[in-house]
Protein backbone atom coordinates (compact mmCIF):
# COMPACT_ATOMS: atom_id res chain seq x y z
CA UNK A 1 0.00 0.00 0.00
CA UNK A 2 3.23 2.27 0.66
CA UNK A 3 4.04 1.79 -2.88
CA UNK A 4 0.77 3.30 -4.00
CA UNK A 5 1.58 6.26 -2.23
CA UNK A 6 5.08 6.90 -3.76
CA UNK A 7 3.55 6.00 -6.86
CA UNK A 8 0.98 8.80 -6.69
CA UNK A 9 3.28 11.55 -5.02
CA UNK A 10 6.09 10.97 -8.03
CA UNK A 11 3.46 11.27 -10.55
CA UNK A 12 1.83 14.20 -9.06
CA UNK A 13 5.63 15.75 -8.63
CA UNK A 14 5.85 15.10 -12.47
CA UNK A 15 3.08 16.45 -13.49
CA UNK A 16 3.72 20.05 -11.13
CA UNK A 17 7.07 20.16 -12.88
CA UNK A 18 5.67 19.42 -16.89
CA UNK A 19 3.24 22.51 -15.54
CA UNK A 20 5.68 24.58 -13.63
CA UNK A 21 3.55 27.95 -14.20
CA UNK A 22 0.82 26.19 -12.73
CA UNK A 23 2.80 24.82 -10.37
CA UNK A 24 4.21 28.03 -9.15
CA UNK A 25 0.51 30.23 -9.48
CA UNK A 26 0.36 30.00 -5.40
CA UNK A 27 4.38 31.44 -4.74
CA UNK A 28 3.73 34.05 -7.05
CA UNK A 29 0.24 35.23 -5.42
CA UNK A 30 2.02 34.84 -1.93
CA UNK A 31 4.58 37.27 -2.61
CA UNK A 32 2.81 39.68 -4.66
CA UNK A 33 -0.13 39.70 -2.23
CA UNK A 34 2.09 40.46 0.91
CA UNK A 35 3.86 42.79 -1.06
CA UNK A 36 1.01 45.19 -1.58
CA UNK A 37 0.84 45.84 2.09
CA UNK A 38 3.38 48.10 2.85
CA UNK A 39 2.69 49.71 -0.60
CA UNK A 40 -0.84 50.47 0.70
CA UNK A 41 -0.59 50.52 4.35
CA UNK A 42 3.11 53.36 4.04
CA UNK A 43 6.48 52.59 4.80
CA UNK A 44 5.61 53.00 8.78
CA UNK A 45 8.46 50.63 10.29
CA UNK A 46 6.84 50.00 13.34
CA UNK A 47 3.31 49.17 11.87
CA UNK A 48 4.70 47.15 9.47
CA UNK A 49 6.32 45.01 11.95
CA UNK A 50 3.32 45.00 14.00
CA UNK A 51 1.37 43.60 10.93
CA UNK A 52 3.88 41.51 9.46
CA UNK A 53 3.23 37.99 10.86
CA UNK A 54 -0.42 38.36 10.20
CA UNK A 55 -0.19 39.42 6.35
CA UNK A 56 2.14 36.51 5.91
CA UNK A 57 0.24 33.83 7.08
CA UNK A 58 -3.04 34.74 5.69
CA UNK A 59 -1.87 35.28 2.11
CA UNK A 60 -0.31 31.88 2.57
CA UNK A 61 -3.26 30.70 3.71
CA UNK A 62 -5.02 32.09 0.76
CA UNK A 63 -2.07 30.60 -1.42
CA UNK A 64 -2.44 27.46 -0.46
CA UNK A 65 -5.79 27.24 -0.94
CA UNK A 66 -6.01 28.61 -4.67
CA UNK A 67 -4.26 25.49 -5.41
CA UNK A 68 -5.37 22.96 -3.24
CA UNK A 69 -9.32 23.08 -4.80
CA UNK A 70 -7.95 21.30 -8.06
CA UNK A 71 -6.52 18.59 -6.13
CA UNK A 72 -8.79 15.46 -7.32
CA UNK A 73 -10.44 17.90 -10.25
CA UNK A 74 -8.42 17.11 -13.27
CA UNK A 75 -8.14 13.31 -11.85
CA UNK A 76 -11.99 12.80 -11.87
CA UNK A 77 -12.40 14.62 -15.22
CA UNK A 78 -9.63 11.78 -16.97
CA UNK A 79 -10.71 9.02 -14.85
CA UNK A 80 -7.56 8.09 -13.00
CA UNK A 81 -9.41 9.17 -10.12
CA UNK A 82 -11.30 6.05 -10.64
CA UNK A 83 -8.38 3.45 -11.34
CA UNK A 84 -6.83 4.78 -7.99
CA UNK A 85 -10.10 3.91 -5.72
CA UNK A 86 -10.11 0.69 -8.40
CA UNK A 87 -6.60 0.03 -7.48
CA UNK A 88 -6.34 1.40 -3.38
CA UNK A 89 -7.50 -0.98 -0.74
CA UNK A 90 -7.21 1.95 1.57
CA UNK A 91 -7.63 5.17 -0.25
CA UNK A 92 -6.09 7.05 2.34
CA UNK A 93 -2.90 6.16 1.46
CA UNK A 94 -3.91 7.43 -2.10
CA UNK A 95 -5.06 10.48 -0.29
CA UNK A 96 -1.98 10.86 1.80
CA UNK A 97 0.02 11.24 -1.58
CA UNK A 98 -1.83 13.49 -3.46
CA UNK A 99 -0.95 16.10 -0.12
CA UNK A 100 2.72 15.13 0.57
CA UNK A 101 2.71 15.90 -3.75
CA UNK A 102 0.96 18.99 -3.16
CA UNK A 103 2.50 20.16 -0.18
CA UNK A 104 6.47 19.66 -1.51
CA UNK A 105 5.21 21.68 -5.00
CA UNK A 106 3.04 24.68 -3.34
CA UNK A 107 3.50 24.59 0.92
CA UNK A 108 7.31 23.89 0.51
CA UNK A 109 8.03 26.95 -2.04
CA UNK A 110 6.05 29.29 0.54
CA UNK A 111 7.90 27.93 3.80
CA UNK A 112 11.13 28.90 2.07
CA UNK A 113 9.91 32.25 0.37
CA UNK A 114 8.48 33.53 3.31
CA UNK A 115 11.99 35.00 5.20
CA UNK A 116 12.07 37.30 1.94
CA UNK A 117 8.31 38.73 3.42
CA UNK A 118 9.91 39.11 6.37
CA UNK A 119 12.43 41.10 5.32
CA UNK A 120 9.85 43.17 2.78
CA UNK A 121 8.02 43.72 6.47
CA UNK A 122 11.53 44.55 8.61
CA UNK A 123 11.35 41.64 10.78
CA UNK A 124 14.09 40.73 13.39
CA UNK A 125 15.97 37.52 12.27
CA UNK A 126 14.51 35.37 15.18
CA UNK A 127 11.16 36.87 14.34
CA UNK A 128 11.80 35.47 10.98
CA UNK A 129 12.91 32.08 11.49
CA UNK A 130 9.57 31.93 13.80
CA UNK A 131 7.84 33.03 10.85
CA UNK A 132 9.43 29.87 8.69
CA UNK A 133 9.09 27.06 11.38
CA UNK A 134 5.39 28.07 11.76
CA UNK A 135 4.57 27.61 8.01
CA UNK A 136 6.13 24.98 8.17
CA UNK A 137 4.41 23.19 10.51
CA UNK A 138 0.97 25.30 9.38
CA UNK A 139 1.23 24.44 5.69
CA UNK A 140 0.74 20.67 5.76
CA UNK A 141 -2.22 21.20 7.72
CA UNK A 142 -3.69 23.41 5.38
CA UNK A 143 -2.62 20.63 2.48
CA UNK A 144 -4.30 18.31 4.30
CA UNK A 145 -7.75 20.48 5.21
CA UNK A 146 -7.84 21.46 1.50
CA UNK A 147 -7.62 17.83 0.56
CA UNK A 148 -10.93 17.04 2.34
CA UNK A 149 -13.02 20.42 1.01
CA UNK A 150 -11.34 19.11 -2.21
CA UNK A 151 -13.33 15.65 -1.78
CA UNK A 152 -16.12 17.23 -0.88
CA UNK A 153 -17.09 19.70 -4.11
CA UNK A 154 -15.45 17.04 -6.31
CA UNK A 155 -17.63 17.57 -9.58
CA UNK A 156 -19.47 20.16 -8.19
CA UNK A 157 -19.58 23.55 -10.95
CA UNK A 158 -18.56 26.36 -8.16
CA UNK A 159 -16.62 23.92 -6.26
CA UNK A 160 -13.49 25.83 -5.86
CA UNK A 161 -15.10 28.90 -4.14
CA UNK A 162 -16.85 26.40 -1.86
CA UNK A 163 -13.59 25.01 -0.70
CA UNK A 164 -12.47 28.49 0.39
CA UNK A 165 -15.82 28.45 2.66
CA UNK A 166 -15.39 25.11 3.54
CA UNK A 167 -12.17 25.15 4.86
CA UNK A 168 -10.96 28.83 5.95
CA UNK A 169 -13.05 28.44 9.02
CA UNK A 170 -11.27 25.50 9.99
CA UNK A 171 -7.56 26.82 9.24
CA UNK A 172 -8.34 29.45 11.88
CA UNK A 173 -6.55 27.16 15.02
CA UNK A 174 -3.53 26.73 12.92
CA UNK A 175 -3.95 30.87 11.75
CA UNK A 176 -3.49 32.03 15.74
CA UNK A 177 -1.10 29.57 16.69
CA UNK A 178 1.07 30.64 14.08
CA UNK A 179 1.11 34.20 14.03
CA UNK A 180 1.01 33.92 17.77
CA UNK A 181 4.65 32.43 17.74
CA UNK A 182 5.62 35.45 15.99
CA UNK A 183 4.21 37.58 18.12
CA UNK A 184 5.78 36.04 21.20
CA UNK A 185 9.09 36.62 20.06
CA UNK A 186 8.16 40.08 18.97
CA UNK A 187 7.16 40.10 22.86
CA UNK A 188 10.61 38.74 23.86
CA UNK A 189 8.70 35.04 25.04
CA UNK A 190 9.49 31.79 24.00
CA UNK A 191 7.25 30.67 20.95
CA UNK A 192 7.55 27.23 22.15
CA UNK A 193 3.92 26.99 23.56
CA UNK A 194 2.20 27.80 19.83
CA UNK A 195 4.72 25.79 17.93
CA UNK A 196 3.67 23.19 20.28
CA UNK A 197 0.10 23.18 19.38
CA UNK A 198 0.94 23.61 15.88
CA UNK A 199 2.36 20.27 16.17
CA UNK A 200 -0.11 19.04 17.64
CA UNK A 201 -2.83 20.64 15.32
CA UNK A 202 -0.58 18.82 12.54
CA UNK A 203 -0.73 15.62 14.11
CA UNK A 204 -4.38 15.75 14.48
CA UNK A 205 -5.48 16.62 11.23
CA UNK A 206 -3.03 14.19 10.01
CA UNK A 207 -4.60 11.48 11.56
CA UNK A 208 -8.58 12.87 10.67
CA UNK A 209 -8.15 14.49 7.45
CA UNK A 210 -7.27 11.53 5.26
CA UNK A 211 -10.03 9.43 6.33
CA UNK A 212 -12.49 12.57 5.77
CA UNK A 213 -11.33 12.89 2.72
CA UNK A 214 -11.63 9.43 1.61
CA UNK A 215 -15.01 9.07 2.49
CA UNK A 216 -14.99 12.19 0.61
CA UNK A 217 -14.10 10.63 -2.74
CA UNK A 218 -16.00 7.41 -2.34
CA UNK A 219 -19.58 9.22 -1.77
CA UNK A 220 -18.45 12.05 -5.10
CA UNK A 221 -17.49 8.74 -7.15
CA UNK A 222 -20.70 6.53 -6.80
CA UNK B 1 -16.78 -16.09 -11.07
CA UNK B 2 -19.08 -13.17 -10.29
CA UNK B 3 -22.62 -14.61 -9.02
CA UNK B 4 -25.09 -11.34 -9.01
CA UNK B 5 -28.76 -11.74 -7.96
CA UNK B 6 -31.89 -9.13 -8.12
CA UNK B 7 -29.22 -6.14 -8.89
CA UNK B 8 -31.10 -3.10 -8.89
CA UNK B 9 -30.19 0.50 -10.27
CA UNK B 10 -31.66 4.20 -9.48
CA UNK B 11 -30.13 6.86 -11.20
CA UNK B 12 -31.88 9.84 -10.29
CA UNK B 13 -35.70 9.70 -10.05
CA UNK B 14 -35.27 6.30 -12.95
CA UNK B 15 -35.06 2.82 -11.99
CA UNK B 16 -33.22 1.90 -15.17
CA UNK B 17 -33.15 -2.27 -14.11
CA UNK B 18 -34.36 -4.43 -11.25
CA UNK B 19 -34.16 -7.96 -10.12
CA UNK B 20 -30.98 -8.58 -12.82
CA UNK B 21 -29.45 -11.74 -11.86
CA UNK B 22 -26.21 -12.72 -13.34
CA UNK B 23 -23.43 -15.06 -13.49
CA UNK B 24 -19.81 -15.10 -14.87
CA UNK B 25 -17.70 -17.94 -15.11
CA UNK B 26 -13.93 -17.48 -15.33
CA UNK B 27 -12.82 -17.83 -19.26
CA UNK B 28 -15.95 -16.75 -20.34
CA UNK B 29 -16.66 -13.71 -22.67
CA UNK B 30 -20.03 -12.01 -22.27
CA UNK B 31 -20.87 -9.28 -25.10
CA UNK B 32 -23.69 -6.98 -22.89
CA UNK B 33 -26.27 -5.71 -24.77
CA UNK B 34 -28.98 -3.15 -24.77
CA UNK B 35 -30.11 0.06 -26.10
CA UNK B 36 -28.32 3.42 -25.05
CA UNK B 37 -29.75 4.51 -21.65
CA UNK B 38 -30.00 0.95 -20.77
CA UNK B 39 -28.00 0.91 -17.94
CA UNK B 40 -24.83 -1.01 -19.65
CA UNK B 41 -22.26 1.60 -17.52
CA UNK B 42 -24.11 1.90 -14.53
CA UNK B 43 -23.88 -1.89 -14.24
CA UNK B 44 -20.77 -2.57 -14.95
CA UNK B 45 -19.38 0.37 -12.59
CA UNK B 46 -21.59 -1.81 -10.22
CA UNK B 47 -19.95 -4.75 -10.69
CA UNK B 48 -16.55 -2.94 -10.72
CA UNK B 49 -17.42 -1.85 -7.28
CA UNK B 50 -17.40 1.83 -8.57
CA UNK B 51 -20.85 2.33 -7.29
CA UNK B 52 -23.32 0.58 -5.19
CA UNK B 53 -26.42 -1.18 -6.37
CA UNK B 54 -29.86 0.13 -5.35
CA UNK B 55 -30.98 -3.65 -4.30
CA UNK B 56 -28.96 -7.02 -4.52
CA UNK B 57 -26.40 -9.10 -3.66
CA UNK B 58 -22.90 -9.11 -5.33
CA UNK B 59 -20.24 -11.97 -4.85
CA UNK B 60 -17.04 -12.46 -6.41
CA UNK B 61 -15.78 -16.03 -5.46
CA UNK B 62 -12.80 -17.40 -5.08
CA UNK B 63 -10.61 -13.68 -5.24
CA UNK B 64 -7.63 -15.89 -7.67
CA UNK B 65 -8.13 -13.38 -10.39
CA UNK B 66 -6.72 -10.64 -7.86
CA UNK B 67 -7.99 -6.86 -8.71
CA UNK B 68 -10.23 -6.47 -11.61
CA UNK B 69 -9.36 -4.49 -14.58
CA UNK B 70 -12.03 -1.80 -15.78
CA UNK B 71 -11.53 0.54 -18.45
CA UNK B 72 -14.37 3.15 -18.95
CA UNK B 73 -15.13 5.83 -21.58
CA UNK B 74 -12.47 8.02 -20.32
CA UNK B 75 -8.83 6.45 -20.77
CA UNK B 76 -7.22 7.34 -17.48
CA UNK B 77 -4.39 8.82 -19.32
CA UNK B 78 -2.79 12.11 -18.01
CA UNK B 79 -2.01 14.37 -20.56
CA UNK B 80 1.16 15.76 -19.72
CA UNK B 81 2.94 12.42 -19.15
CA UNK B 82 4.24 10.89 -21.96
CA UNK B 83 2.22 7.49 -23.20
CA UNK B 84 4.90 5.16 -21.51
CA UNK B 85 5.56 7.15 -18.67
CA UNK B 86 0.93 7.23 -18.27
CA UNK B 87 0.63 3.59 -18.70
CA UNK B 88 3.62 2.71 -16.49
CA UNK B 89 1.97 4.41 -13.79
CA UNK B 90 -1.76 2.68 -14.27
CA UNK B 91 1.08 -0.76 -14.18
CA UNK B 92 1.82 0.31 -10.81
CA UNK B 93 -1.43 1.14 -9.34
CA UNK B 94 -2.60 -2.55 -10.18
CA UNK B 95 0.47 -3.62 -8.20
CA UNK B 96 3.17 -4.72 -11.42
CA UNK B 97 6.76 -4.78 -11.20
CA UNK B 98 9.05 -3.51 -13.28
CA UNK B 99 6.30 -1.20 -14.70
CA UNK B 100 8.30 0.55 -17.50
CA UNK B 101 9.38 -2.27 -19.03
CA UNK B 102 5.86 -3.85 -19.02
CA UNK B 103 4.56 -0.21 -20.79
CA UNK B 104 6.99 -0.39 -23.34
CA UNK B 105 6.31 -3.89 -23.85
CA UNK B 106 2.36 -3.28 -24.06
CA UNK B 107 2.74 -0.64 -26.40
CA UNK B 108 4.71 -1.84 -28.83
CA UNK B 109 2.04 -4.70 -28.91
CA UNK B 110 -0.56 -1.99 -29.70
CA UNK B 111 1.44 -1.08 -32.41
CA UNK B 112 2.30 2.33 -30.70
CA UNK B 113 5.87 1.78 -29.84
CA UNK B 114 6.62 5.03 -31.98
CA UNK B 115 4.55 7.60 -30.01
CA UNK B 116 5.87 6.13 -26.49
CA UNK B 117 7.53 9.48 -25.72
CA UNK B 118 4.72 11.60 -26.74
CA UNK B 119 2.68 13.24 -24.32
CA UNK B 120 -0.54 12.18 -24.42
CA UNK B 121 -2.45 15.97 -25.04
CA UNK B 122 -0.53 15.38 -28.68
CA UNK B 123 -2.41 11.78 -29.59
CA UNK B 124 -5.42 11.39 -31.76
CA UNK B 125 -8.48 9.61 -30.23
CA UNK B 126 -7.69 6.27 -31.35
CA UNK B 127 -4.01 6.37 -30.25
CA UNK B 128 -5.37 7.09 -26.79
CA UNK B 129 -7.80 4.57 -26.86
CA UNK B 130 -4.95 2.14 -27.82
CA UNK B 131 -2.91 3.52 -24.80
CA UNK B 132 -5.57 3.04 -22.39
CA UNK B 133 -6.11 -0.72 -23.96
CA UNK B 134 -2.71 -1.15 -24.13
CA UNK B 135 -3.13 -2.24 -19.86
CA UNK B 136 -4.53 -5.65 -21.42
CA UNK B 137 -1.65 -6.15 -22.73
CA UNK B 138 0.93 -5.73 -19.80
CA UNK B 139 2.01 -9.47 -19.01
CA UNK B 140 -0.14 -9.65 -16.36
CA UNK B 141 0.72 -13.02 -14.07
CA UNK B 142 -3.44 -13.40 -12.70
CA UNK B 143 -6.14 -13.97 -14.68
CA UNK B 144 -8.29 -10.81 -13.69
CA UNK B 145 -11.40 -9.98 -14.48
CA UNK B 146 -11.52 -7.56 -17.41
CA UNK B 147 -14.55 -5.37 -17.36
CA UNK B 148 -14.50 -3.37 -20.59
CA UNK B 149 -16.96 -0.37 -21.44
CA UNK B 150 -16.86 0.13 -25.40
CA UNK B 151 -13.37 -0.86 -26.03
CA UNK B 152 -13.70 -1.14 -29.93
CA UNK B 153 -14.44 2.51 -29.93
CA UNK B 154 -12.72 5.15 -32.35
CA UNK B 155 -10.06 1.74 -32.97
CA UNK B 156 -8.85 1.01 -37.02
CA UNK B 157 -9.63 -1.99 -38.37
CA UNK B 158 -6.23 -3.87 -37.38
CA UNK B 159 -6.38 -2.65 -33.53
CA UNK B 160 -9.70 -3.99 -33.66
CA UNK B 161 -8.56 -7.53 -34.74
CA UNK B 162 -5.49 -7.16 -31.62
CA UNK B 163 -8.06 -6.57 -29.41
CA UNK B 164 -10.22 -9.37 -29.81
CA UNK B 165 -7.18 -11.47 -30.20
CA UNK B 166 -6.14 -10.09 -26.40
CA UNK B 167 -9.50 -10.96 -24.94
CA UNK B 168 -9.48 -14.70 -26.37
CA UNK B 169 -6.56 -15.21 -25.23
CA UNK B 170 -7.46 -14.04 -21.94
CA UNK B 171 -10.23 -15.75 -21.59
CA UNK B 172 -8.21 -18.98 -22.80
CA UNK B 173 -6.37 -18.65 -19.80
CA UNK B 174 -8.51 -18.44 -17.27
CA UNK B 175 -9.75 -14.78 -17.50
CA UNK B 176 -13.02 -13.58 -17.35
CA UNK B 177 -14.36 -10.62 -19.52
CA UNK B 178 -17.27 -8.93 -19.68
CA UNK B 179 -18.00 -5.75 -22.31
CA UNK B 180 -20.04 -3.63 -24.72
CA UNK B 181 -20.05 -2.65 -27.56
CA UNK B 182 -22.61 -1.28 -30.68
CA UNK B 183 -20.32 -2.82 -33.05
CA UNK B 184 -20.70 -6.51 -33.85
CA UNK B 185 -17.92 -8.01 -32.64
CA UNK B 186 -16.55 -10.92 -33.85
CA UNK B 187 -15.10 -13.06 -30.73
CA UNK B 188 -14.79 -16.65 -30.65
CA UNK B 189 -17.23 -18.19 -27.73
CA UNK B 190 -18.49 -15.05 -26.58
CA UNK B 191 -22.12 -15.26 -25.40
CA UNK B 192 -24.49 -12.29 -25.18
CA UNK B 193 -26.59 -10.95 -22.11
CA UNK B 194 -28.86 -8.81 -22.95
CA UNK B 195 -30.23 -6.11 -20.56
CA UNK B 196 -33.96 -5.34 -21.93
CA UNK B 197 -35.65 -8.01 -19.97
CA UNK B 198 -34.79 -6.58 -16.56
CA UNK B 199 -35.49 -2.81 -18.05
CA UNK B 200 -37.99 -0.87 -16.04
CA UNK B 201 -40.00 1.78 -18.01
Amino acid sequence: MRGLLWAVTQRDLLLARRRRVEALLPLGFFVVAAGLFPIAIGPEPNTLKLIGPGVAWVCALLAAMLSVTQMFASDHHDGSLEQMLLAAERLEWLVLGKVLAHWLSSGVPLVLASPLIGVLFDMQAQAIATLALSLLLGTPVLSLLGAVGAALTLGLRSGASLVFLLVLPLTVPTLIFGTGAVGAVDAGLSPQAHLSLQGALLLLTLLGAPLAAAAALRISLD
Amino acid sequence: MLNARGLACRRGRRTLFRGLDMQLRPGSVTWLRGTNGSGKTSLMRILAGLSAATEGVLQWCDGAGGQLIYIGHSNALKDDLTLVEALAFLARLQGLDDADARAHRALGLLGLASRREQPVRTLSQGQRRRGALARLALDDELPRPWILDEPYDALDRDSMATLSRLIEAHAARGGMVLLTSHQSVDLAGAAEFDLEPWRCA
